[in-house]
């Protein structure tokens, strides 16, 4: 019997849309196990303080059970207190699998988890299956590799726990399955009298200037490092004109500078889902995808073919921006009459 | 204060890259290889300390003969000595693999600070320099955009990214494992006399055996993970790509938008 656990991410006792994708892709491997024949489930952690509602709405998906390490001293994510929790009670329980959303939070603690946990580390899947190579039953995982230009399959060998977090939108949410009864949320003693205090939290600072709200737009014109720099961004910003569009980057350009952070698409910035996102010399670095894949209609322009924005984009022309851009204003123009 | 940085030399992703004959991995003959960004903008943030407090970087890293390279460059923007793990058993690894054989090599001396990359831009594990603070019992700090050393160098005040444009602010006692965000700075490039100087400084090399660890817990065979292949991700849902000269391809993409995705 394979034993699932998934551990997910509550943000002010709320459960962000990814944590749901973990619990769906938890809910997915319970069913892929050989010798599971669908019948043992995944179980759920939560870790926090003052997180009932969260638990609550976990017991409603399909689950043999719900922990919930309810604890003051887990009110500020740290992690020496999630590590503190969470490797005692892996050592104790074995698992075999542990699955976490892939976030900047997970990747703070998770790998150090598995080393103190003695556990194997799985980070950023897009997707499993069963390895077609092997009669045993066992699991091909994909992950992204070279900035998503690839991908690679791997196979998890030796004995124990492996740790997985699953990335931003691999496992719909809308496959969660919800239980016939709701489970009663079961409460994990959280014993941190020996944890070492190894992160005083001082406080929390919103990045300077985050003001323009993206997630409003309807049309987004998106600039990446290809643009070559800021007295370049002209021609981007007459498209943007032309569309009713407001003007957004990914993090390289931010970081050159050469728009405020305010503008910043992906993991460190806004997530959008307009009807119209035009990348302009984006490659597509995972990164800047989790913030904009949602988008109805996306239009990639780079001057690289295989620059991985045009495996999310659902329309793509391969040429140079600079020449692109002020012919597709000059034909939107036209259009629009 | 001494500090060791880890860097990682990692394919450059701009480069075309072709699959290996074995299908695990990607041809290495041609294919140019750069320091991982991340681990740039870490070794800047090391000479920068090592600067105001008078200290010295020592850089490691671990891989294949072309790593030297990187350590060569490493040297000559301002790193004292270097460290290979150069051995063919140290190659393959997953984080924990590599975490451990980096945390066994740094272990070696004394240092106040270790600074890492937040994430390869190849295997993109993200945990390697947590692992390593785990196996030398230090707090660490994931994707680090600020240090500031307080009470005579025995704390940093370390300000880490979250998401949604958030930053989290820590104090953290010393020594410690930095996982740096790129950002952080802005990496200095090496001089002549750099790149003169770096000649004669020392690249020790170093064995398993020399960090005291088995060659069966180290690389692939100490991994958990075992590739079986990589591939480019299969096309077909992504794009359709407009042909033809600019005018051609443009007035192509505005006709979809208005009559297929009828958003124009």
């Amino acid at each position: 019997m394979a034993k699932i656990w998934v551990v997910v991410q509550q943000r002010e006792g709320q459960l962000p849309r990814i944590s749901w994708e973990a619990v769906a892709a938890a809910q997915k491997l319970a069913a892929s196990l050989p010798g599971n024949n669908g019948s043992e489930k995944a179980e759920a952690i939560v870790l926090g303080s003052g997180i009932g509602l969260a638990a609550a709405e976990l017991a409603k998906a399909d689950l043999a059970a719900v922990h919930v390490a309810d604890h003051d001293a887990l009110r500020a994510y740290t992690p020496g207190g999630y590590i503190g929790v969470l490797a005692p009670a892996i050592r104790a329980a074995k698992p075999d699998y542990v699955v976490f959303p892939h976030t900047y939070q997970t990747v703070d603690y998770v790998p150090r988890l598995a080393q103190e946990a003695g556990a194997g580390l799985l980070p950023e899947v897009t997707g499993f299956a069963v390895d077609s190579e092997k009669t045993d039953g066992g699991l091909l995982w994909t992950r992204p590799i070279l900035g998503g230009k690839l991908q690679s399959k791997v196979r998890v060998k030796g004995e124990g726990t492996v740790l997985v977090s699953v990335q931003s939108g691999a496992f719909s949410a809308d496959s969660l399955v919800k239980g016939d009864a709701q489970v009663d949320p079961q409460p994990i003693a959280v014993d941190l009298a020996g944890v070492k205090p190894d992160r005083e939290i001082l406080g929390y600072e919103e990045v300077a200037g985050e003001k323009v709200d993206l997630t409003k737009a309807d049309y987004i014109v998106a600039v990446g490092r290809g643009v070559g720099g800021a007295d370049k961004m002209g021609p981007l910003e007459e498209l943007a004109k032309a569309l009713g569009a407001e003007i957004a980057a990914s993090r390289p350009v931010i970081d050159n500078g050469w728009l405020p952070r305010d503008r910043q698409i992906g993991s460190s910035g806004q997530t959008v889902a307009p009807r119209v996102y035009i990348a302009a010399g984006i490659s597509g670095a995972i990164q800047h995808l989790v913030g904009m894949k949602g988008s109805s209609v996306i239009v990639a322009i780079n001057k690289d073919a295989g620059a991985p924005i045009f495996n999310v984009a659902h329309y793509g022309i391969v040429g140079d921006l600079h020449e692109v851009v002020p012919a597709l204003t000059e034909a939107i123009r036209a259009a629009k009459g | 204060m001494r500090i060791a940085v880890c860097i990682k030399q990692v394919p450059n992703t701009e480069a075309r890259l072709r699959v290996s004959r074995d299908g695990k991995w990607l041809e290495e003959e041609d294919l140019p290889f750069v320091t991982n960004e991340n681990d740039s903008y870490a070794l800047e943030e090391g000479l920068k300390l090592a600067e105001k407090t008078g200290g010295e970087v020592v850089v490691f890293s671990l891989g294949p003969e072309r790593v030297k390279d990187a350590l060569l460059k490493a040297l000559a923007v301002g790193a004292a000595r270097a460290v290979h793990l150069a051995d063919s058993a140290f190659v393959g690894g997953d984080a924990l693999a590599t975490g451990r054989a980096l945390a066994a090599a740094v272990q070696r001396e004394s240092f106040d600070l270790v600074l890492t990359g937040s994430q390869s831009d190849d295997l993109r594990f993200g945990g390697t320099g947590s692992i390593l603070a785990g196996h030398l019992g230090w707090p660490h700090v994931w994707l680090v955009m600020g240090v500031e050393l307080e009470e005579g160098n025995r704390s940093a005040k370390v300000t880490r990214e979250m998401e949604s444009g958030v930053n989290e602010i820590s104090r953290i006692p010393l020594p410690a494992v930095l996982e740096i965000q790129a950002g952080i700075n802005h990496p200095r490039y090496a001089s002549l006399k750099g790149i003169m100087a770096a000649k004669k400084k020392e690249i020790t090399r170093v064995t398993p055996a020399d960090l005291g660890l088995d060659a069966a817990q180290v690389g692939a065979a100490g991994s958990r993970l075992e590739v079986v292949s990589v591939s480019f991700p299969e096309s077909g849902a992504g794009a359709q790509i407009l042909e033809g000269d600019v005018k051609t391809a443009v007035a192509a993409l505005v006709d979809k938008l208005r009559k297929e995705a009828r958003v124009l």
